[in-house]
């Protein structure tokens, strides 16, 4: 009789000559461990070596350097920004945040340029821009699966929103502007760049300013100087701007503003890709699409809108700017007091109140709403007092208007 | 020298596999995977959802006006929805916005949970095993055919897309997203690569599920496993408070496909999308060949 033994071949290799048994099981684990290791160790390492460099430039003064920029004759250029703002502005009840406001009073679907702008004011945003000449220039905000780019070809200004199809058009700046800087729709969103930036804080540079070479920096890739500017007067909320400065062609390509306060920079614009070659002529043709919905800047709508914007701002041109420098505080008169508040239950002032704190002076009572910037006091009869500088120079310069 | 490599010198001449022998190893898995109903059936409906879509707008849209008008106006539909009625071809991008966050990977996700324990729940894994194949070169094989199905259902999710488009709605040249026009020639290559970028997007996904599936002998419990993970990592990606991590979790670049409709394109997001998924692939492709080549079968 034949011995009946079990046909379960339990474990002995039949098909599989290496495979390991015990320990061995173990190391082969070993592999994923070290790629998540290595993976880790590139994550961890790769920013930070790359940030440490600071090339070798030969030394220059500010002046040169102030003067260089302003010399720098570079009008070809294409590449990303990233602009990060963190302003601290206060959210009003409901997460609403002011910047928000300002958005929300443009009609939605709209593809106008001034509506965009707000969305910049908080938060980090990409942009890239493109510009070969005073002619042509395009600055588009990218967004997730969608794009809002501004387009100057010549006298035209288109606006696309690819988000949802929707087109701006205007005239020439120069012809639909008359004199008034606000409506050069490209100029809105071109301010934003490192360059526009630092255009205006060297503009701002006078004998209330320290302004110092602190060193160098690689930006996007190229050598860079980094011109320091701090103001002198101790009631600036501005500590210090920093402008890194390309180390060829003298284009700024960095702009970081530090609050007094500390903390993270209040505005951040940096460009992270560059390139000064002569971008693509079909960047900066637009023909719009099929369907798109067109808003024409002529529309009588947009006039009266605009023609509200111009007086608002030939309202706010008659502001008395007291104090000067970094010190300046301008000065506005509500019409008719404090304007009545959407809020449902309170008075304005107690609406007020909600946001920012309640100061007394001299000059009788009111708020004071602070950002990391800009701080505004307004008074309990309709004065406003709006600077880069702290709650006590707002008081005083409350206080000397009297 | 070893017992295994003296079997294996001994063995090598008389049953060496020729080059073509992985390859006949896909092919017959490839084979069976798309010979079976239920991928059959999953690929219908990924089809369906394009199809679908196009008559959805195009009914919507019947009385001449555009998408999303009479929804009170907050007026942004879904990516590249109001531009579907103006130029077919963006039905395919808004079919792949549409179904890469769910229907895409969930398909993925039941084939490749599927692949190998699959086999194990049905008992045929250890006859697949007998052939002198090797453990590795199975999984390779498996992972192969799971690669050519995220490819597969992307293709079919666009083809699809790209018929109905064509059929309700008129094609023409291309408004990119930044503004610029382009050819419809230029628009269909861009489609490719948006296609191609979509497929790779799921490579990640589609790894993880076969991790997964080498870690039990259940089949659903892998398929299981691998939609639930799907669903919980997508949810993280929303929650703001954890932003530290989510550069790391692997639906995060997904839809930097339309930055492939960008010009130029805009490669900051794709390159990362590109590295998060070959890493994906890298740890838990490793961690399924380690886990796979060492387990004891048992079924």
């Amino acid at each position: 009789m034949a011995r009946i033994r079990p046909t379960q071949v339990a474990d002995d290799g039949f098909w599989d000559e290496d495979r390991p048994k015990g320990r061995h099981k173990a190391v082969r684990y070993a592999a994923p461990v070290a790629v998540a290791g290595i993976a880790a160790a590139t994550i961890g390492l790769v920013p930070a070596l790359a940030s440490t460099g600071s090339p070798d430039l030969p030394k220059i003064t500010a002046e040169e350097l102030i003067s260089k920029i302003a010399a720098s004759d570079a009008e070809q250029l294409s590449g990303s920004v990233k602009i990060t703002t963190d302003l601290g502005i206060p959210s009003l009840p409901g997460g609403v945040s002011l910047g928000d406001l300002a958005g929300g009073q443009q009609g939605k679907g709209d593809a106008a340029p001034e509506s965009k702008l707000a969305e910049l004011v908080s938060g980090s945003h990409t942009l890239r821009v493109a510009a070969d000449g005073p002619e042509r220039q395009r600055v588009s905000i990218i967004e997730k699966a969608a794009e809002y780019s501004v387009i100057h070809n010549g006298d035209e200004v288109w606006a696309y929103n690819s988000a949802d199809n929707s087109v701006y058009h205007a005239k020439s700046p120069e012809k639909a502007a008359k004199g008034d800087h606000r409506r050069e729709a490209p100029g809105d969103l071109s301010d934003l760049t490192p360059r526009e930036a630092a255009k205006k804080a060297l503009a701002a540079v006078d004998d209330t300013t320290q302004v110092k070479v602190d060193g160098t920096a690689r930006v996007a890739g190229r050598d860079a100087y980094q011109l320091l500017i701090r103001p002198k007067q101790s009631d600036s909320t501005v500590g210090s701007i920093r402008i890194a400065v390309d180390a060829h062609n003298w284009v700024p390509l960095k702009f970081t503003l530090e609050p007094k306060s500390g903390g993270k920079a209040a505005i951040d614009v940096a460009f992270t890709e560059v390139d000064f070659g002569k971008p693509k002529a079909s960047s900066f043709r637009f023909t719009p699409p099929k369907g798109a919905k067109v808003t024409e800047e002529g529309r009588a709508e947009h006039k009266a809108k605009a023609k509200g914007e111009e007086q608002g701002l030939r309202e706010l041109s008659k502001l008395n700017v007291v104090g000067k420098g970094w010190d300046s505080v301008a000065r506005l008169d509500l019409p008719g007091g404090l304007p009545a508040s959407a809020s449902g239950g309170g008075g304005p002032s107690e609406f007020l109140g909600g946001l920012g704190k309640k100061v007394k002076g001299d000059f009788g009572s009111g708020t004071v709403l602070s950002t990391r910037l800009v701080n505004a006091l307004i008074t309990d009869d309709g004065k406003v007092f709006v600077g880069a500088v702290d709650k006590s120079a707002l008081i005083d310069a409350a206080d000397a208007a009297k | 020298m070893s017992q295994a490599e003296v079997k294996r010198a001994a063995g090598a001449p008389a049953r060496r596999p020729s080059p073509l022998w992985t390859l006949a190893l896909f092919r017959s898995e490839l084979g069976t995977t798309f010979r079976r109903w239920r991928t059959i059936a999953l690929l219908g409906v990924l089809a369906a959802i394009p199809v679908l879509t196009g008559i959805a707008v195009k009914i919507e849209t019947s009385d001449g006006g555009s998408f999303g008008e009479g929804r009170g106006g907050d007026g942004q539909g879904p990516a590249f929805f109001s531009q579907i009625t103006n130029n077919g071809i963006f039905l395919v991008f808004a079919s792949l916005a549409a179904t890469l966050p769910v229907f895409l990977p969930m398909a993925i996700g039941v084939i490749a949970g599927d692949s190998i324990a699959g086999e194990a729940g049905s008992g045929t894994l250890r006859y697949l095993l007998v052939a002198p194949a090797g453990r590795t070169r199975l999984l390779l094989a498996k992972f192969t055919t799971v690669m050519a199905f995220c490819l597969v259902a992307t293709g079919v999710v666009a083809a699809a897309g790209l018929a109905t488009g064509a059929l309700l709605f008129p094609l023409g040249d291309v408004t990119l997203i930044s503004g610029t026009t382009v050819s419809f020639t230029d628009g269909l290559l861009r489609t490719l690569a948006v296609a191609g970028v979509v497929a790779y997007s799921l490579i990640g996904v589609a790894t993880v599920g076969l991790f997964i599936s080498t870690l039990t002998s259940s089949g659903i419990a892998a398929m299981a496993a691998t939609v639930g993970l799907l669903i919980t990592v997508q949810i993280l990606d929303t929650i703001p408070q954890l932003h530290a991590i989510q550069p790391y979790l692997f639906p995060h670049y997904w839809l930097s496909f339309a930055d492939v409709l960008r010009d130029p394109v805009y490669w900051d997001q794709l390159t990362k999308n590109f590295e998060l998924q070959a890493l994906y692939v890298a740890v838990f492709g490793s961690a399924a060949w380690a886990r796979f080549t060492a387990k004891d079968i048992t079924a």
